[in-house]
């Protein structure tokens, strides 16, 4: 169903995608251009990056797909979740982050803590990415596969569909590999704004045809139940909302915790901040970044809404089921029903109810209302939003091989030139791993359901770990080191004494005993980051207590009472930190309120 | 930052706006029907064509105010002055 008008746009992109990588490798002559983008970027590209390189495969697909299952109540992981995390990590955190001239992260934890509390996030932090970027690739491949779009080109060369697979595989990881070998963060960064614009540019379109089918707002609401489109009402209680949590799991798990765990502490995020030309761009990019990112519930979240009001569509010219014989029962809008991936029969839950296959929202809205031209538009813009998480992942992971492991504990003494290159070959073999984590993920599924388990514990604790550092300097190295292990140990232990409803003891918790029942996954995630985050809180405390305290000398610069506030009164109004941070939790408590 | 981001950004925009507000114009109706009678190709690539035009500009004047602030420097484009 593409024609060659599609192909044009999308060779086109990648061709300049490259181009941009080959434009920048010129100026790339030092280890920190490669890192750290040579610290030389405006704030508003910084600012657009730093979402850019969160807009991976999990946010724009998953983020629809949350939407048709949710509803508007999605809209939470922006609204309290990434706004108020953006302002704080923006208004009080940076000032360490670019103040201390720690290249990284875990630089900063080792200057501010020590070698071991260092080690453990650096290790922990760059498999994570490898394991990550190799997910979001089996996403990708996954549903190319599963769209046909892209299989007129092998037929023809008569090639098996299943290359389609690896075919989507290989190409973007080329991509990708090719833009950050040659430019390293500049060439990412460069091409995250480029991405950004795309993926407004491709749904935006969308969303307006599938408003302007469904009747507006309005319109949706008359159509879908008052459970979709309001985002707080019947939050007091886990049972009343599509959800399955109550407010006070949501505010403290996913509003405190879990967001600003992220955007906080998270390396991928924090770098781009780090490559700004100035302190003050380096704080005033997550405050920038945060006005886009409120309004993208409306490009995200809607077409999963409108994708579940429309009429169930009975002669499908959207992707649903495929090479099987068995008849389908029909989903819901344009939502096929979830297929058993062995069977081919329709998943159901204990109920007998067909599961959907959420997952498939935003690119069948993509199929149902984009004729040939601006489909290409919208599906290079989905495969850029693809290339962009990774890409995050990739530079965020050859800057801490780099720094952080490769320097610190193989070859500490080597040139700049020797450090530019374990660079470049860092992308090279992180990328090559996240490949082989791809395949893993799509032969062993339930192993990359646990590693990301394992993931979520680790990271659950650590912005109690960040918070106490950077403003309570009596903190000391073994009490943060201890604390993050009860934090992991406490969210491994909660995981294993709870499970959701409806789910068998194994991956999805309870494998030690069942001592509670949480009504949704949802509920137990937010529920095990607020134990992680309170037992490493408490223990970081009392060991710091018992353990001798860092000379304050050596402190200046990474803790709150002991470093110079940066000044920013000489700044125009518009670009003081304080007052981008006010106006943006002001719009975002209105966007409350209005889809309350 | 060594090229102004809106110059390739500009310039992608305007090759996309181009390609699809010129197959607008050639291609047949009935490829519309999905798209709610809107012939969205057109429309969108005039959006685009207008976008990527607007950032050309504002990124080739800060181009040329920044050289003409430095004479001989014009390689040299450290956008500092760009809007934020």
């Amino acid at each position: 169903m593409l024609t060659a008008i599609d192909w044009t746009i999308m060779i086109v992109y990648f061709a300049f995608v490259l181009g941009i990588g080959v434009a920048l490798k010129r100026s790339t002559k030092t280890s920190s251009d490669f890192f750290l983008a040579g610290r030389s970027i405006p704030a508003w590209v910084c600012g657009l990056a730093f979402i850019s390189a969160n807009l991976g495969a999990q946010e724009v697909i998953g983020m629809g797909a949350s939407g048709a299952k949710y509803g508007i109540a999605t809209s939470h992981f922006y609204w309290i979740g990434a706004i108020p995390a953006m302002v704080f990590v923006g208004v009080f955190m940076m000032p360490f982050y670019y103040g201390s001239r720690a290249r990284s992260v875990p630089e900063y934890l080792r200057l501010r803590f020590d070698e071991k509390t260092r080690g453990f996030n650096a290790i922990s932090f760059a498999t994570m990415t490898v394991f990550s970027s190799g997910i979001s690739m089996y996403a990708m491949a996954k549903l190319i596969q599963t769209l046909h779009v892209f299989d007129a080109p092998f037929e023809k060369l008569g090639l098996p569909l299943s290359w389609v697979f690896h075919a989507g595989i290989l190409v973007a990881a080329a991509v990708v590999l090719a833009y950050i070998f040659l430019g390293g963060l500049s060439s990412a960064i460069y091409n995250e704004v480029v991405q950004f614009f795309l993926i407004v540019a491709g749904f935006l379109p969308l969303v307006w045809l599938g408003l302007r089918n469904v009747g507006g707002w309005s319109g949706l609401k008359a159509t879908l139940d008052a459970s979709y489109t309001h985002s707080w009402i019947g939050m007091g209680s886990a049972h009343t909302n599509r959800l399955g949590v109550e407010w006070f799991g949501l505010a403290m798990g996913l509003g405190f915790v879990l967001s600003f765990g992220y955007w906080c502490t998270d390396f991928l995020v924090v770098q781009r901040a780090m490559a700004a030309d100035s302190m003050s761009a380096a704080r005033r990019t997550p405050l920038i970044a945060a006005f886009p990112k409120m309004l993208f519930p409306v490009l995200v979240i809607l077409p999963g809404l409108i994708a579940i009001a429309l009429p169930t569509q009975s002669t499908s010219t959207v992707a649903a089921v495929s090479n099987t014989a068995v008849a389908a029962p029909a989903g819901t809008g344009l939502i096929p029903a979830k297929l058993d991936a062995d069977t081919g029969r329709p998943v159901r839950d204990s109920q007998g109810r067909v599961q959907l296959d959420y997952d498939l929202a935003i690119p069948n809205m993509l199929l149902h209302y984009f004729p040939t031209g601006i489909l290409g538009l919208g599906l290079t813009a989905l495969l850029a939003s693809f290339m962009s998480g990774m890409a995050g992942n990739v530079t965020a992971f050859n800057t801490v091989w780099t720094y952080d492991i490769y320097q610190s504990y193989i070859n500490p003494k080597a040139t700049d030139q020797h450090y530019l290159w374990m660079g470049r070959m860092a992308t090279v073999f992180g990328i090559a791993l996240s490949i082989a984590a791809a395949y893993m993920a799509s032969r062993f599924n339930n192993i990359m359901d646990m590693l990301q388990l394992v993931f979520a514990f680790v990271n659950a604790p650590l912005f109690a770990t960040f918070l106490l550092g950077m403003f309570w300097k009596r903190t000391t190295g073994h009490g943060a080191f201890t604390g993050l292990l009860a934090g992991t140990t406490s969210a491994a232990l909660h995981h294993a004494l709870t499970l959701p409803a409806g789910a068998a003891p194994g991956v999805k918790g309870g494998w030690l005993a069942t001592l509670h029942l949480y009504p949704s996954e949802m509920a137990q995630n937010f529920w095990t980051a607020i134990f992680a985050w309170s037992a490493c809180f408490i223990v970081t405390i009392l060991v710091s207590l018992a353990t001798r305290p860092h000379e304050e000398s050596r402190l200046a610069g990474l803790v709150y009472s002991l470093t110079e506030r940066p000044k920013s009164h000489d700044l125009s109004w518009y670009q003081r930190p304080e007052i981008l941070a006010v106006v943006a939790l002001a719009i975002a408590l209105v966007l409350n309120v209005i889809f309350m | 930052m060594r090229i102004d981001i809106r110059l390739p950004l500009g310039l992608l925009f305007m090759v996309f706006g181009l390609l699809l507000s010129g197959f607008g114009l050639v291609s047949d109706k009935g490829l519309y029907q999905r798209s709610l009678q809107v012939n969205i190709n057109l429309w969108w690539g005039l959006v685009m064509l207008a976008f990527g035009t607007a950032m050309l500009t504002l990124g080739r004047r800060s181009h040329r105010r920044l050289s003409a602030d430095e004479p001989g420097a014009a390689s040299q484009t450290k956008s500092t002055s760009a809007p934020e």
